[in-house]
């Protein structure tokens, strides 16, 4: 498993522009009516890519993925999968296999003949299909299910036969629609796994749409975050956290805290000031001019909390704790300025016990480094 | 208070039950009268039923009305479902709100206007009235029923299973015949069964649409009726109910124990 | 190839239907209104004009002018018509209601009858539905005639001395109706007590509210769409109905599908019945019109 980390570490073809993107979506716009489900979308994916669309429900996510299945049609734009333009090819005739949020397993059909459906319309020979959904079984591990209905199966192994089932066809792409969304929380964090190791043994490209931030994280490449029908930022899991493009991002993934104010001095060691006259010590606060109104974004975790101002600290801030949430692995502190303004914290609770523990209203100051934040323009 | 409430109910339930079968219980009874007389008890017989087996016109009739019932109630069952999926399907189609309208308007329609109108129609088209006519009314008021049926079936059905058929792979027209149909297929079958049974029933529509030599079994009772009560009708209305309650309760029966056996395979799993 | 045959088979299940529909259901009622503008005559068919193809454009024209309005105004003329119209609305409304009185306790003691109990008590409903009306309406001659059951079992408790009178009378009519009829009013109340969450029942007797008033306030107005569901099912076919007048209602009792089936069956008046049949579905188009659009945002708010 090592070695498997380190090969996925180098997999980045979007950063060579040598590289042939796959599937490409060319100013794609659906609309429903008077509502634009898709806003004049342009997107790249590659080969053997785990890509992730991931937003709220009704951002456009799914509308995305139907249109690639060929489920639904561009309003205009042109969608091309592996150098072909898909414009009127119907569902049946696509190299893409879809995932559905429902599995949609056909109840009338066993396991097998649900794994064996996709094989039959192609015309595949009987021993051969056989062969296959005997392969497929072995794959998602049901090889003693295979009599069984649907109905007569636990969740976590409809989600598996739903997999096997669109996986049997070998697709060029595989389509998932909230694969997990219906399993429980510990079954997901597994199955999160078992899929991104499946994608990489298999050297499929995997398309997969989620509301789940964390779950987009942890299983794909890059991920696409959308919001009302457009995409905001495609990047990959670190870059989407620690440089979102926007504030819309920063806050979609993860919590933030975030200050407006505008831009005092410009370059590398540039100056924010906000509205109540604190000035902030940036890094780096990249295009932004001077006078440009700008949010600094800086995640709980970069701040720390103490009783008293540290010595070496490049921005703190002080005020009351107003509220304490203790999770086990951490503590996040709400510490209310005297502005009124609320700011998150977050420590590691590496110790057992902590002596002379913070509590509410205490005072108490956070601070973070100059390079903490990022300074968000939009 | 809940035994008040309690009790309140169960008395409703078995007031309105014996409300609705206390009558039909009764017909049953008195169809084993030994008296000519229906209301007066007079011993227990089964001469009624081999009078009625011996009744020539009778049996005729029953059998007009067996071929009518069975005719229409197929092709009103393929009419109707294919009704039910193009309202379901099809959202947008030129003249799609005269069609639910037509669609659902037989339901409510007077039986007396549906007749009268369709005989108005064969007569101005000069179709001789008969076996034809009778099978033609049945088939468009039952369909109708069908459609409704089938369609609150195709309602809650999921539409992913379809769009799942045609991922992978399968022609539009595969889909709906391997994946769609099986799953609603206890709906066109109760459709089926509720055409039946209506053309079974009819006596208005049949009145006006039927000609000569197609008297169906209601047109025949209801003459007798008119005639005044013979326990020889109690015994021709014995054999219907007896019939049509079997058929209710085995499909019920067969419906249930898939169900049971379903649930029982889904907690072993 | 496989594409243009799916337009095809998804304009067939459009088209069969919908042409069969058409030919069967909608233009009837178009021959039925020229029938209704004819007059009557000695042959076969009974009325004039018959529109002919061989006569022409000319004949055509000559034939339209024949029509006329003259069989409404005798409709409306004849007390008998429009007295039977008006005495088929009040049984019909009246029935309606007493349907609604039997019905209602035996719908709720149905939705709050244990759950493993009720698929059996939902079948019991369905399957009078199931045999055949006329030997229902058939079924009550014997019990309502003057030496019938229900008078025997009068006789036998000494409650009466002399036979009740009930057979050939607007009595039996509503009991008629009420008994035909009741599965269609009990099944959509129901369907409406059952989806029913029984805890705002609990929640308004929490909040003081007692019993028979947590009723009226609560199941009551929930149960509203099944109520005006049932009612409708009821009332807009029991208006032209006619084998239970015909059976259990005597002379007296006039309603309009009896009085079309005398005109077109004994009188052979065909003019004249179409348009009994005209204004009939001119008077229930408003109920099944506000019928369909109360169904349709039923179906709207469930999805």
């Amino acid at each position: 498993m090592a070695s498997l980390g380190s090969t996925r570490r180098t997999f980045a073809p979007w950063a060579d522009p040598a590289a042939k993107p796959y599937i490409r979506f060319e100013n794609v716009t659906k609309r429903f009516g008077d509502f634009t489900a898709v806003d004049d979308l342009s997107l790249t994916i590659y080969e053997r890519e785990f890509f992730a669309l991931l937003g709220a429900s009704g951002c456009g996510k799914t509308t995305l993925l139907r249109m690639l299945g060929g489920f639904e049609q561009p309003t205009s734009g042109r969608i091309f999968l592996d150098g072909q333009d898909m414009k009127g090819i119907p569902p049946y005739r696509r190299p893409v296999n879809m995932m559905f949020q429902s599995y949609a397993l056909f109840p009338h059909m066993t396991v097998e003949a649900n794994i064996a459906f996709g094989l039959k319309q192609d015309g595949m020979p009987k021993p051969q299909i056989a062969e296959r959904v005997g392969q497929m079984l072995k794959l998602v591990k049901l090889e003693q299910f295979a009599k069984r209905k649907p109905q007569q199966l636990s969740g976590g192994q409809r989600q598996r036969v739903a997999l096997a089932r669109s996986l049997a066809k070998r697709p060029k792409v595989l389509l998932l629609d909230e694969p997990l969304a219906a399993l429980d929380k510990k079954l997901r964090e597994e199955t999160q796994f078992e899929l991104v190791d499946l994608q990489y043994e298999l050297g499929l490209t995997f398309i997969v749409v989620t509301h789940d931030q964390e779950e987009a994280m942890t299983m794909a490449d890059r991920i696409a975050i959308m919001d009302k029908g457009k995409v905001l930022q495609v990047a990959t899991p670190a870059e989407v956290y620690e440089a979102p493009s926007c504030r819309f991002v920063a806050d979609f993934v993860g919590s933030i805290n975030t200050f407006e104010g505008s831009v005092t001095k410009t370059g590398s060691a540039a100056r924010i000031r906000d509205r109540s006259g604190t000035e902030f010590r940036v890094a780096d606060a990249g295009e932004a001019a001077a006078g440009d109104t700008v949010w600094l974004a800086v995640r709980p975790e970069k701040l720390s909390i103490s009783r008293e101002r540290p010595a070496d600290a490049a921005n703190a801030l002080d005020g009351e704790i107003w509220d304490i949430a203790y999770l086990g692995d951490m503590t996040v502190y709400n510490v209310k300025l005297d502005d009124g303004r609320i700011v998150k914290a977050s420590t590691i609770n590496s110790i057992r016990r902590l002596e002379d523990a913070l509590t509410w209203h205490d005072r108490a100051w956070v601070s973070f480094s100059a390079d903490a934040g990022v300074v968000l323009t939009r | 208070m809940a035994g008040t409430w309690g009790r309140f109910n169960v008395v409703a339930l078995a007031l309105g039950f014996a409300f609705l079968y206390l009558p039909i219980v009764l017909l049953v009874i008195y169809s084993f009268n030994e008296s000519r007389l229906v209301t007066v008890w007079a011993g227990f017989s089964t001469k009624w039923y081999v009078a009625m087996l011996n009744n020539r016109g009778l049996m005729d009739a029953a059998w007009v009305t067996a071929r009518v019932a069975f005719l229409s109630a197929t092709i009103a069952t393929v009419f109707g479902t294919m009704a039910a999926v193009a309202l379901t399907r099809y959202t947008r189609f030129r003249g799609r709100l005269l069609f639910s309208g037509i669609v659902f308007a037989p339901l409510v329609m007077p039986e007396v206007i549906t007749g009268l109108s369709l005989l108005l129609l064969f007569v101005a088209i000069n179709f001789d009235r008969g076996f034809a006519t009778v099978t033609i009314a049945h088939i468009t008021f039952s369909m109708c029923f069908v459609a409704v049926v089938v369609q609150s079936r195709l309602i809650t059905f999921d539409k992913s299973l379809e769009e799942a058929a045609l991922d992978l792979g399968a022609t539009p027209v595969k889909a709906f015949f391997q994946v769609t149909l099986p799953v609603i297929l206890p709906a066109v079958i109760a459709g089926w069964m509720l055409a039946f049974t209506l053309s079974l029933d009819d006596l208005v529509i049949a009145s006006f649409t039927s000609g000569p030599g197609a008297t169906t079994l209601p047109m025949k009772i209801y003459s007798q009726v008119r005639l005044g009560v013979t326990p020889e009708i109690n015994a021709v209305s014995t054999v219907l109910i007896g019939v049509v309650t079997v058929g209710v309760i085995v499909a019920s029966l067969v419906n249930k124990r898939q169900e049971v056996l379903r649930q029982r395979e889904a907690e072993i799993g | 190839m496989v594409r243009l045959f799916s337009m095809i088979g998804s304009r067939l299940v459009i088209a069969v239907p919908y042409l069969w529909l058409l030919v069967f259901f909608l233009v009837p009622f178009f021959i039925v209104f020229k029938i209704s503008l004819s007059q009557t005559t000695i042959a076969m068919p009974p009325y004039l004009p018959v529109f002919g193809l061989e006569e022409g454009i000319s004949g055509f024209i000559r034939n339209l002018r024949d029509l006329s309005f003259e069989n409404y105004l005798w409709l409306f003329q004849d007390a008998l018509y429009v007295n039977a119209y008006l005495s088929s609305l009040v049984i019909a409304a009246v029935s309606t209601l007493l349907t609604l009185l039997v019905g209602y306790p035996i719908a709720y003691g149905m939705a709050r009858a244990p759950a493993t109990l009720r698929p059996l008590l939902l079948m019991l409903i369905i399957l009078p539905f199931w045999t055949s009306f006329l030997i229902r309406v058939y079924a009550w001659i014997g019990i309502l005639k003057p030496e019938g059951l229900l008078n025997q079992f009068l006789f036998a408790l000494g409650v009466i001395d002399e036979p009740l009178i009930i057979l050939n009378t607007t009595s039996a009519v509503y009991i008629g109706i009420v008994y035909s009829y009741l599965p269609f009013m009990v099944l959509p109340l129901y369907a409406a007590l059952e989806k029913m969450d029984y805890s705002l029942i609990e929640a308004a007797q929490d909040l003081g509210c007692p019993p028979l008033a947590a009723f009226w306030k609560i199941t009551f107005p929930l149960s509203a769409p099944g109520v005006i569901a049932g009612c409708m099912l009821v009332f807009i076919p029991a208006v032209g109905e006619f084998v239970i007048p015909d059976l259990l209602g005597g002379s007296r009792t006039l309603m309009i599908g009896k009085t079309l089936w005398d005109e077109f069956f004994f009188n052979r008046d065909w003019p004249v019945s179409s348009a009994v049949a005209v204004v009939l579905l001119l008077i229930l188009v408003v109920p099944i019109a506000y019928f369909q659009r109360a169904q349709a945002r039923a179906r709207e708010q469930e999805s």
